[in-house]
């Protein structure tokens, strides 16, 4: 169980970041995964009283503050929508209704966490995330960056026309995953996330060939990314039995996201 | 360091450590339905509500919920009763240990869907954990809870 000697809740995201530049500092989130640590933190940062618990729909992109539950993310009409029903797939199995009241995106996404569901179905939108002192940049290259102390405010998901899937396989419903994999297909073409690999989900983009006139030859994208995407053992499984679901998950998102497959 | 919160509709200060959990803070107030389980997040022993929403209490900093309603299963008394009653008929528990985290869970769910399907009833209590009775009273308890206050709604 960690340990804090003092609690503060900035009233501004410049105080945040000050307190936060300290090393033994340490922004607390949804607080499940970091209170398992056994490092000893000296100051809980609370960034519940900036405001960021709200998700924000435009006409062009949804604006999700770091402290939005995914309970909120699961419920929210407008992100049903356009993920058609992915949002709410990919984070119902995440253990239960109390959890995700707790766990936010922003300490799934900064967390970077291998069996991240959200990580998953994120990458394979156009998401990018705004951080406090680097601006914003895309999730693809924040989810290939090292831990620093920068503060993650809130994820931005842009509406770019797509189809969307997530599928993962579990040993028991409320598990972590044993492998993550979201599929979306639009105008930019086709791409897949895998997460639980056992590491950092990973996107990966379709050849060329592997969509002709709205046509997914979903056997070689899965193939392809079998051979892409690099795999690893865990308690959970093993990287052969990882490598042999890639494509089965892969057809099975690709059914729903639609393009006539071969 | 001080903390102010409503518990059970009462107003309680006191002086607590900056790492105190919310569930070491209810149960130090005579709230000891909320019992500690798993330590992983996983098993809602420790379910209360934090502005009437159903959270984990042994993974909430107490002092995050300061200002805010905090409600544990003593303080729903007449809506636990009756509904404990249902599970009681089923003999739907064996240690009870897990007992107030679900009635506090399905209590969240009542409120939030009043007329849930099975399956909705399964999705919503899944974060809690009980290790002897296998589900299945307690389902038909939900059940028959249910179907008495769909008889009895006015």
């Amino acid at each position: 169980m960690i340990h804090f000697t003092d609690y503060k809740r900035p009233t501004s995201l410049q105080e945040a970041w000050e307190l936060n530049k300290k090393k033994s500092n340490r922004i607390i989130g949804g607080m499940l995964w970091l209170k398992m640590s056994h490092r000893p933190g000296q100051c809980a940062i609370d960034l519940s009283g900036l405001g960021l618990d709200t998700i924000e729909e435009t006409d062009d992109a949804f604006s999700i503050g770091a402290m939005v539950t995914l309970r909120q993310l699961e419920l929210h009409p407008g992100l049903a929508a356009y993920t058609q029903g992915a949002m709410k797939k990919s984070v119902e199995h995440i253990v239960g209704v109390q959890f995700r009241n707790c766990a936010t995106i922003g300490g799934s996404l900064y967390g970077r966490y291998g069996f991240s569901d959200v990580l998953t179905l994120f990458l394979a939108m156009d998401t990018q995330v705004e951080l406090f002192e680097k601006g914003i940049l895309s999730l693809a290259d924040y989810a290939a960056m090292d831990y620093d102390r920068d503060l993650l405010v809130r994820v931005i998901v842009k509406k770019t026309p797509l189809r969307l899937a997530y599928e993962s396989v579990r040993i028991t419903k409320t598990d972590f995953p044993v492998l993550t994999c979201a599929v979306s297909f639009g105008q930019e073409g086709l791409r897949t996330a895998i997460g639980a690999r056992p590491n950092r989900a990973k996107l990966l983009w379709a050849k060329e060939d592997m969509v002709q006139n709205g046509t997914i030859d979903a056997a070689s994208f899965g193939a392809y990314a079998q051979e892409m995407i690099p795999v690893g053992s865990n308690l959970r499984g093993s990287a052969a039995y990882r490598k042999a679901l890639i494509p089965v998950l892969i057809e099975r998102c690709c059914q729903q996201v639609g393009g006539d497959r071969t | 360091m001080n903390l102010s919160l409503t518990l059970n509709g009462k107003l309680i200060q006191d002086d607590i450590p900056a790492d105190m959990v919310l569930l070491d803070f209810v149960r130090r107030h005579g709230c000891y339905s909320a019992k500690r389980g798993c330590e992983t997040a996983n098993c809602g022993l420790c379910t209360v509500f934090l502005d009437d929403v159903p959270v984990l209490s042994c993974s909430v900093l107490a002092l995050r919920a300061a200002g805010r309603k905090v409600t544990t299963l003593e303080g729903l008394q007449e809506e636990a009763a009756e509904f404990g009653a249902f599970i009681a008929d089923q003999g739907a528990e064996q240690c009870g240990f897990c007992n107030p985290g679900l009635m506090m869970n399905a209590i969240a769910l009542f409120r939030e869907n009043p007329d849930p399907t099975e399956d909705e009833i399964k999705a919503y209590l899944a974060g809690n954990l009980c290790r002897c009775s296998g589900y299945e009273g307690q389902l038909r308890g939900i059940q028959a809870y249910l179907a008495w206050k769909k008889e009895n709604r006015p």
